[in-house]
C-alpha cells in the first residue's frame, strides 16, 4: 500500500488530538464518567488511531509520529483494556467501617496462622524460661528487662516525680515508628512465600512468652498485666494483622489448588493488602499514644484495675470491630442484589 | 493481549493487532533514580525541620515527635504519592525517563503502588543495600524487583526519539529522486524502520569510519536500496553509492510536504 503520508498525517491529526484530549481527561480524573455517545466515540478513535499506527509502523520514516501514536494507543489502550473496578471516591468512614473489617475477615485463616505462631512462640519463650532461667539475655532483645522484675516494679511504683515529663511526645514518636517499620517488615517478608513472616511472628511471641514468664515467676502479675495490657491490646493484634497480610501475599505466591496464573492472584490480593496495611497503621497509632502516655504510669498514679480495666475494654471493642463491623451493611447489600436480581427475572 | 519480553523490551500486543514496545529499564538506571529520590527526601525533610523549629520554642519534645513522624511518613509516603500522581513516576525516575507501568500496559493501580513501595523494606534488605531487590532484578526477565513481582507492576524507558538535524547532515542539495513522487513514495513504504535507522547512522557517523569499510557498507546499502525500488537511469546517473545512501536518507526522513 502506499499512502500520500504528509497528506495522511494532515488528515488523521485531527483524531489523534480528539483521542489525546479524552485520554488527557481520564488522567486528570481517573473518576471520569463518560455518557454512552462519548463512550462510542472514545472507543471509534482508539480503533482509528490504533489502525493509523498499523498503517504508519511500516514506514520507515516520521519516527516521531511513530513514538507519538505508540505512546497514544497504549495510553488509550490502558482506559479501555481496564477491566477491574474503579476506584469509587475514598470515603474514610465507609473504610473503617465496612472494608478494613471485611477484608480482615475475609483472610481470618491467615489472621489464625499468624496468632498460632505467635501463641507457639510464646509457649516456646515461656518453656526456655521455665527451663532455663539463665536464658533471659539470649531470648530478651531490649536490655532495660534483663533486670529482676521486682526491682523494676518497686522503683517504678516509688517514683515521686514523672519520669516521663518533657519526652512523652518523643515517646509516641518512637513507638509509632519503629513499630511501623517492624510490621511493614513483617508484612513484607510474606514474598518469601511467608517463611521468614511465619519466623518473625514466633521470634515475637518468643518474646512475649519470655518477658511474661519472667513476671508471672516473679509475682508481679498484675504489674505486668497493667503495664502490657493498655497498648498491648492494641499493638500485639496489629503485629498480628501485619504477620496476616505477609500470610496473604505469601498464600497467593503459591496459589495452592487455584489455577489462576501468578499475576492475576497478585492482582486479586494488593487491594486487600493495602487496606490490612493501613489498618495496622492506624492500630500502631493509638497504640503509640496509650504506650507513652498512658501504660508507662503505674501505681499509686494510675490504679492498676484502672489500667487493666482499660486494657480489656480495648480488646473487648477490637474485637467487636473486626468481627461484627460492617456486617449488616453487608448483609443489606447482599438483600438489595437478590431483590434487584429477582426484579430483573 | 499478548505479552512478551525480548531482549530488553516488553513487547505488549493488544487485540487490534497493534504492538507497542516498551523498553525496561536497567539497574544502574534505577539506582540512580533512587539515589535521586533519597536526597529528595533529605531535602524535604530538613526543609520540615527548619520550618518545624519555631515549635522547638514552644516545646522541644513536641519539635522532635513530628519531626521524627514527618520523616517516616515523607521517606514511605513520597513515592507512594508521587508514583500516584505522577503516573508511574517520582521525582528521580522523571530525571531519568523512567516510569512504572503495570506489567499489562493497564492503569496503573493505587494498591500496586502501595505494595511495590511496602515491599521496598525487603527489597533493601540489608540495610538498605538493595541486595535482594538488586538480585530480583538482575534474575527476572522483565528486571522486577520483589515489589514489582507482587505488585505486577515494571519499570520502563520513556525514551524520546531525538530527530536528527537533517539540515546539517543533509545540506539542501538537489535530489534527483525528489523528481519520481511515487517512486519516492513506494521507497517510504519498503525500507524498513530498521534499515533506514542504520542508513541513518551510517551518514551521521560517516567520518568515523575507515575508508575502504566505508566505501564497502555504502555499496552494501545502495545495492540494497536500488534492489527495493528501482528509479529511472537519468535519476541516478552519476551516484556514487554513498550519495545514492544520502538520497534515500534525505526521501526518508526529510518532510516531503
Amino acid at each position: 500500500m502506499i499512502i500520500d503520508v504528509p497528506k495522511f498525517v494532515k488528515t488523521e491529526r485531527a483524531f489523534w488530538e480528539e483521542l489525546e484530549s479524552v485520554v488527557n481527561r481520564f488522567e486528570r480524573d481517573p473518576l471520569t464518567c463518560l455518557d454512552m455517545e462519548e463512550l462510542k466515540r472514545f472507543h471509534y478513535l482508539y480503533a482509528r488511531v490504533s489502525a493509523d499506527l498499523s498503517k504508519l509502523a511500516t514506514f520507515a520514516f516520521e519516527k516521531e509520529v511513530r513514538a507519538y501514536l505508540e505512546d497514544l494507543v497504549a495510553r488509550a489502550y490502558a482506559e479501555i483494556h481496564e477491566t477491574r473496578r474503579i476506584p469509587h471516591r475514598f470515603s474514610p468512614f465507609e473504610w473503617l467501617r465496612c472494608t478494613l473489617p471485611h477484608t480482615f475477615r475475609a483472610h481470618i485463616l491467615a489472621f489464625r496462622v499468624a496468632l498460632a505462631a505467635t501463641m507457639i512462640g510464646a509457649m516456646f519463650g515461656a518453656g526456655v524460661m521455665l527451663l532455663d532461667p539463665n536464658a533471659k539475655d539470649a531470648v530478651m532483645p531490649f536490655r532495660q528487662l534483663l533486670g529482676d522484675p521486682g526491682e523494676r516494679v518497686a522503683r517504678e511504683e516509688s517514683t515521686q516525680v514523672d519520669h516521663l515529663s518533657g519526652r512523652k511526645a518523643q515517646g509516641a514518636a518512637f513507638y509509632i515508628t519503629h513499630n511501623t517499620k517492624i510490621a511493614l517488615f513483617v508484612l513484607s517478608a510474606g514474598i518469601t512465600l511467608g517463611v521468614v513472616t511465619l519466623i518473625l511472628l514466633f521470634y515475637n511471641g518468643v518474646v512475649l512468652g519470655a518477658i511474661c514468664l519472667d513476671y508471672v515467676l516473679s509475682g508481679e502479675t498484675t504489674f505486668l498485666v497493667g503495664w502490657l495490657l493498655p497498648h498491648g491490646s492494641v499493638e500485639i493484634p496489629a503485629i498480628l494483622v501485619a504477620g496476616q497480610a505477609g500470610l496473604v501475599l505469601g498464600a497467593a505466591l503459591i496459589g495452592w489448588g487455584r489455577k489462576i496464573p501468578l499475576a492475576d492472584r497478585m492482582r486479586a490480593v494488593a487491594p486487600d493488602l493495602v487496606t490490612l496495611v493501613f489498618g495496622v497503621v492506624l492500630m500502631l497509632g493509638w497504640a503509640a499514644l496509650v504506650e507513652a502516655f498512658f501504660s508507662q504510669y503505674h501505681e499509686p498514679v494510675i490504679p492498676y484495675s484502672i489500667k487493666i480495666g482499660v486494657g480489656i475494654v480495648e480488646l473487648a471493642l477490637l474485637v467487636l470491630f473486626f468481627s461484627r463491623c460492617g456486617r449488616k451493611t453487608r448483609n443489606d447489600a447482599n438483600d438489595k442484589r437478590k431483590t434487584t436480581a429477582d426484579q430483573n427475572a | 493481549m499478548t505479552l512478551m519480553t525480548k531482549g530488553k523490551q516488553l513487547l505488549i500486543r493488544t487485540p487490534e493487532g497493534v504492538e507497542f514496545p516498551m523498553q525496561i529499564a536497567g539497574p544502574v538506571t534505577r539506582f540512580f533514580a533512587l539515589a535521586i529520590d533519597r536526597c529528595v527526601v533529605m531535602l524535604a525533610s530538613s526543609v520540615v525541620t527548619v520550618t518545624l523549629s519555631l515549635v522547638g520554642l514552644f516545646s522541644m519534645d513536641l519539635f522532635l515527635a513530628v519531626t521524627s513522624v514527618l520523616g517516616l511518613t515523607l521517606a514511605l509516603g513520597y513515592p507512594i504519592v508521587a508514583e500516584w500522581r505522577w503516573r508511574g513516576q517520582t521525582l528521580g525516575k522523571h530525571v531519568l525517563n523512567l516510569r512504572v507501568i503495570d506489567v499489562q500496559g493497564l492503569r496503573l493501580q493505587f494498591s500496586q503502588v502501595v505494595v511495590r513501595n511496602l515491599l521496598r523494606f525487603f527489597d533493601e534488605f540489608p540495610l538498605g543495600f538493595s541486595f535482594v531487590g538488586g538480585a530480583s532484578h538482575l534474575i527476572s526477565m522483565r528486571g522486577q524487583r520483589l515489589g514489582d513481582l507482587a505488585a505486577n507492576t515494571v519499570v520502563i524507558r520513556h525514551v524520546q526519539a531525538k530527530e536528527p538535524d537533517l539540515d546539517k547532515l543533509l545540506p539542501d542539495k538537489y535530489n534527483s529522486f525528489r523528481e519520481y513522487p511515487h517512486l519516492a513514495a513506494r521507497l517510504r513504504q519498503s525500507v524498513s524502520p530498521h534499515e533506514a535507522g542504520v542508513s541513518l547512522n551510517a551518514v551521521t557517523r560517516r567520518d568515523a569510519l575507515d575508508d575502504v569499510e566505508r566505501m564497502r557498507l555504502f555499496k552494501m546499502m545502495a545495492g540494497n536500496f536500488r534492489g527495493l525500488v528501482k528509479f529511472p537511469q537519468e535519476a541516478t546517473e552519476g551516484l556514487s553509492d554513498e550519495q545514492y545512501v544520502r538520497n534515500v536518507v534525505d526521501i526518508l526522513f526529510r518532510d516531503a510536504g
